[in-house]
Order: structure tokens, then sequence, then C-alpha cells
């Protein structure tokens, strides 16, 4: 367990609810679901998941920690904002989806090897590096996270979008050589580090 | 502009509904003067256009009944229809209203034998009815009219029909020429008893009662239930006019919904429990009700009404809100949702829809006297200087014995303005 997730657990007992409420983006919102349904049955990804919205917010109630945190629903949202829009209680529900899945990251609960996770790591770490996002890279990064014999099929499969890209010029080959960044690196990563310490504190753990 | 036809010692009535019937009744039958105020052709209001009447399933023309022979009977109450509030001016004791009147073509002489409508050919879609059917261009509102008198539609007016119509009658009851005039009248205190409208259902996207033939409205399907109904009491559905045994009862259509009505609508629960008794009896065990709901909300002793329900095999109940629904092939309704009670997703089809759509105050969208004070729906709850009174559905979803008790309250605090401006002007009360 995360030094973090040891804190939060010592900090908030059984009471879950109360921990997403403090912790998680919008989570005061958690309570005011009247658990009518229309959230599960307007997502387009209704079938494929295991927790919908509506299940989320009663497993939160129930003080269904483990189960709430390691799943794998809030990483499929895919922010159609549906739910948002016909929540007859205006639940901002694709942002507390949002919420909790970054509370599991952090906390080292997050479900392994999910592909959007991952996903959303490659490219953040690509992008906080030079202020840039390298396309060519990134890409590559994409293709190769199941290993290389997954990521040549990958490349290969994707041959051709590739090549249309570049004519197109909106890949560019050379990219590859460590290609366009900002002009001042170092202040994106002072910046960076800088939202991280306000968002932290806001959160509540730094001083 | 006629001159004044009231004193401030009157007490106006606004809206004729089961609600402002009683409203004026009552202070009429305390020797008040009352002006009562309908801005259709007919009083009786939303009641008159119900099959049946919770929670003992009596017909609505029964306590219409009642009513009509008080007001007959009493000379305090002046009935004014096709008649609407224009305007209200001054403060309690001493209001000035500007009433709309609005001509029927027909005046008192009508016996209502109905030789105008077998004369004339053009037809409307049938306001009473919803649009369900259609009424020549001249009409009687409905079998329990109040005025009995016949009504031309203002579209026949320079048409061959109106002169069709006037040959026709032997009474000499058409006036061609009514003009729509403007009324000036005093009133010490104003109860208004404008009651509820349904919430439009088309605005709930997602259900596409503006799509779907066979979606229909709680008021809609009351309609068909009624024997004097525009299917003769056989639950037709619109689209094929096929037999609809299998209905689906939505529940909160545009209530406790913040992006429709915020409040429940508090009738709607009852309505469609009742409703499943127009299934049954249509039907018997061949039909099938299926209520969709997020909570059964039925008021104090109306529960054992539930109860009853629940125990008829014919009827089930579904926890859930239904997201959404779309129509099959065949123009069958399917549901499409997930329930509560274990989160099972279903997509369940039925041959009919009716939504228990939500109500609003029928004053929503027109313009009040600023001295009123409305909730955050829009219900009437009194007014800044007293002198105002809010009775009926007007006030809050209120079904018809909540309304009859809240009008007769609206009406003994009328009765106590005109006492306290007869007091201040030195007559007798
Ligand atoms: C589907 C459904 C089923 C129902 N079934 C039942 C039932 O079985 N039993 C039961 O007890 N209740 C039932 N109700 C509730 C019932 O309809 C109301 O309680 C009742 O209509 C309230 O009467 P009211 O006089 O206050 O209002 P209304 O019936 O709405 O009457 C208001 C009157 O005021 C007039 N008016 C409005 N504005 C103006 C204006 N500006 N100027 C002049 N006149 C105006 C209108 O034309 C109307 O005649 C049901 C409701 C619904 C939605
Ligand atoms: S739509 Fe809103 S109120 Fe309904 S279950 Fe989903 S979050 Fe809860
Ligand atoms: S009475 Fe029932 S159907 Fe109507 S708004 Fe309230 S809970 Fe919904």
């Amino acid at each position: 367990m995360s030094e973090q997730n040891q804190q939060a657990v010592a900090r908030y007992r059984n009471n879950f609810l109360k921990e997403v409420e403090d912790r998680v983006e919008d989570g005061e919102w958690v309570k005011m679901c009247m658990q009518c349904g229309v959230c599960a049955g307007s997502c387009p990804f209704g079938p494929h998941w295991e927790h919908s919205p509506q299940k989320i917010f009663m497993m939160i109630r129930a003080g269904k920690r483990e189960e709430v945190l390691a799943s794998d629903s809030m990483w499929m949202c895919t922010s159609c904002y549906n739910c948002i829009v016909r929540c007859p209680r205006k639940l901002p529900i694709t942002h507390i989806m949002h919420g909790l899945a970054h509370y599991a990251h952090r906390l080292g609960m997050a479900p392994k090897g999910q592909p959007t996770r991952e996903i959303a790591r490659l490219f953040w770490n690509n992008l906080a590096k030079t202020g840039r996002v390298n396309e060519l890279k990134f890409s590559l990064a994409m293709y190769f996270k199941d290993g290389f014999v997954q990521g040549i099929k990958n490349l290969l499969a994707m041959q051709g979008i590739g090549m249309g890209l570049m004519k197109a010029r909106r890949l560019n080959p050379m990219e590859i050589l460590g290609g366009h960044k900002c002009k001042d690196k170092d202040g994106i990563h002072k910046m960076i580090a800088k939202a991280r310490e306000i968002e932290e504190r806001k959160q509540g753990y730094a001083s | 502009m006629s001159p004044s036809i009231a004193t401030n010692q009157t007490i106006l009535v606004v809206g004729g509904g089961i609600g402002g019937m009683t409203a004026a009744l009552e202070a009429a039958e305390c020797g008040k003067q009352v002006i009562l105020v309908e801005r259709n052709a007919t009083l009786g209001g939303r009641t008159a256009r119900m099959n049946r009447y919770f929670p003992k399933m009596c017909h609505p023309t029964c306590g219409l009944e009642i009513n009509l022979r008080r007001l007959k009977g009493n000379r305090n109450v002046r009935v004014m229809t096709m008649a609407e509030v224009s305007s209200v001016t001054g403060r309690r004791g001493d209001y000035t209203i500007i009433l709309k009147l609005t001509p029927r073509y027909v005046n008192t002489n009508c016996t209502a034998c109905g030789d105008c409508a077998a004369a004339v050919e053009a037809e409307i879609s049938n306001p009473y009815e919803y649009g369900l059917s259609k009424t020549r261009v001249a009409y009687l509102p409905h079998t329990m009219a109040y005025p009995m008198h016949y009504v031309l539609d203002p579209s026949i007016i320079g048409t061959a029909d109106a002169g069709k119509a006037k040959a026709a009658c032997k009474y000499d009851a058409i006036d061609l020429d009514m003009q729509a005039e403007t009324v000036e009248l005093k009133a010490g205190a104003i109860v208004w008893a404008t009651g509820w409208k349904p919430y439009d259902a088309a605005k709930i996207q997602p259900y596409g009662y503006d799509r779907f033939a066979n979606v229909i409205t709680s008021l809609e399907f009351e309609r068909l239930a009624d024997p004097h109904g525009p299917t003769g009491g056989k639950l037709l559905r619109p689209s094929d006019g096929k037999e609809a045994k299998n209905i689906a009862f939505i529940q909160c259509a545009g209530s406790r919904d913040e992006n429709h009505l915020r409040h429940c609508s508090r009738i709607c629960c009852m309505a469609s429990l009742k409703q499943t008794h127009y299934v049954r009896e249509a039907c018997g065990e061949s039909g099938k009700s299926t209520i969709y709901y997020i909570d059964i909300r039925v008021i104090d002793r109306l529960e054992d009404f539930y109860r009853k329900v629940q125990q008829d095999p014919t009827v089930s109940f579904v926890k859930s809100k239904v997201a959404k629904i779309v129509e099959d092939k065949d123009g069958n309704p399917v549901l499409h949702g997930v329930d509560t009670e274990g989160y099972h997703r279903y997509a369940t089809t039925h041959d009919l829809v009716v939504l228990a759509v939500g109500m609003e105050p029928e004053t929503n969208g027109i313009k009040l006297p600023d001295d009123l004070l409305l909730d955050s729906s829009g219900f009437i709850e009194g007014s800044h200087d007293e002198g105002m009174f809010g009775a009926g559905a007007a006030t809050s979803p209120l079904d018809v014995n909540r309304s009859v008790q809240s009008a007769t309250a609206a009406a003994l605090r009328a009765i106590q303005v005109v006492h306290k401006t007869a007091a201040a002007e030195g007559g007798r009360p």
C-alpha cells in the first residue's frame, strides 16, 4: 500500500464518502445522487463496463473503497457528457468520474495496465519533457507499450496512416532526433512543478 | 370600455375549475358578492376532462354536478366565461381589474339543441380532447358544459359556415357581430384559482413524445379511457389503432428534474396507479401495466390505494427512471434503462407508453400582478398586501380533495379582507 493510501485509510477510516467529498474533484456532489439510473442507461459504454456511475456512487456511499478505487470503469469514460446533460439532479458525473480516476491513480490503486491510463501516462510524460507533444515518439511509445513483437505488428498495421500523415506534413520523421520544443524548457518544468505544489496544497497533501 | 360592474366589497375569483368554483361558492354562500371569471367557454377546468377520480374511482360529472347545482341556486355569484384578467392595479380592499372578453358568437338564447353544429362543415382539432379528435366549428365544449351554450370557433367568421349556423338556429342565438371587449371592475379581494397545466412532454427529448406516435401523456390516456372520449373508451394506440394491452407508465416525466420542473408533481404517482385500473377494466387478465418509477409517492390515506394496486398480478413495478425510448420497426416503443434493484440493464418493448407528465402552474409564462408571491416553481403563495390568495392547484400540485380544502381556506381569507374593507368604510360587513 502506498504511503498516501495508508494515510488516507488512517484518516477516514470507514467513511469513504467523506474521503471522496474531501479529496475527489466534485466529490461533494456524490451524496446528491437519487439513484434514478438515467446516467447508467444513457452511457454509450453502458454494457461494456462493470460499474456505471449510478453504481459507483452507491458503492461510495456503501464504503466499498477498494472496489471503487480499483475499478476500471472511470477509466472507460469517454467524456461524452450524455450523463451530465440528463442527470435530473445535475451531478457533474463526467468530472466526478475523472476525479475518481485521478485519485485512484495518485494512491496507486488504479488498475494496472488499463489502456486509457497507460496512454494518459505516456502522453503526459511526452508532453512534460519539452513542453510540446512529440507525435512520433508518442505514437511509437504507444505501439510498443505491450512489447517489441506487438509493437512491430502495430507499426505494420498503422503504416498506411503514418505515410498519409507524413505526406500531409502532419508527421515529421525527423522528430525522432529530439524534435521541436518550447524555447524555455526549464521555465516549463518550473511551471509544472509550481502547479503541482499548488494542487497538492489544495488537495490537502502538503501544507 | 364598459363601466365598473362591481364594488370593492366584491370578491373576484379567477379560474373556474373545481378550486375556483369552490372558492366562489363558499364565499357566496356566506352572503358575499362574487365574480367568477373563467378563460374557457365552460366551467369545470381540468377535472371535467378526466375519466375517473381517485381514490373512489368516481366520475368527474358527479362532483361537478353538485357544484353546478349550488351555483345555479345562488344569486351572489356572477359567472363570466371566455374572460381573462389582463391587468390588476390597486391594493388590498381596492383593486381595479381589467378583463378581456372573447366573443362566443352565441348568446344566452341558446338551448343547446345542436342545430348549428349539424349545419356547419368545417372542423377543428378538439381542444377538450387534447387534439385526439376533431370537432365542428360550432360545438358544445362537453356534455357537462356550464353555461350550457354552444360556441363558434373564431375561424368560422367570414366563411359560408357562419351563415349556415345562423340560419339553422331557431332561437336567434347566433350573433356574428359580437366583438372582443374589455371590462373594468372593482374588487376587494382576489382569489387566483388558475390551476395547472401539463408540462410540455416534447421537451423531454429522450422520450420522443414529439417523434413516436405511441408515446402519449397521462392526460391523453384519460381521454382514451373515457367512454365518451375519442375512442369510445377503448385503449387504441395512435399509430395503428390497435388495442394496447401491454402498457408502460413512466413516472416523473418532467418532474423532480433540474432540467425540467424541480418539484415533485405529487399527483402523477396516484394518477398512474389509478390508470392501471383502466387497463384492467379494458383488457382483464390479458392486460399488463408496468410502472417505471424513482419512488412511488402517495400521500397519507392514499397508501391503501397503492397497496391494492401492488396486489394486482397484472401490474408490475420497475424501480428505474427510463433513460430513453426508441421505436422498433412495428412502431412499438422500446424502453431502455438500468434498474436500481440489482442494476440490470433492460430493453423492454411495450404497445403504448404513458408519460406521467408533471404539473406546472397554468400561469407560468403569463404576466401576473407584481404584488403576487410565487414559489420557485411559480405556484402562488399569496400577495405582499395580503389581499390576493391562491386556491387549488394554482398553489401547488394538489388533488381534487386538497384543492377543495385550499379553496375553502382562500374563500375565508378573502371574506376577512372584504369585512375589513367594509368596516373601514363604516358600512356593515
Ligand atoms: C393525469 C392526472 C390525473 C389526475 N387524476 C386525479 C384524480 O383521479 N383525482 C384527483 O383528486 N385529482 C386528480 N388529478 C388532479 C386534478 O386534476 C386537480 O386537483 C384539479 O384539476 C385542480 O383543480 P383546480 O380548479 O385547482 O385547477 P384546474 O382544474 O386547472 O382549473 C383551473 C381553471 O382556471 C382557468 N384559468 C386558468 N388561467 C386563467 C386565467 N388567466 N383567467 C381565467 N381563467 C383561467 C382554467 O381555464 C381552468 O378552468 C389528476 C391530475 C393529473 C395530472
Ligand atoms: S442520473 Fe444523476 S441522480 Fe440519476 S443515478 Fe445518475 S447520478 Fe444519480
Ligand atoms: S408524484 Fe410520483 S411521478 Fe409525480 S413527480 Fe412525484 S414521484 Fe414523480
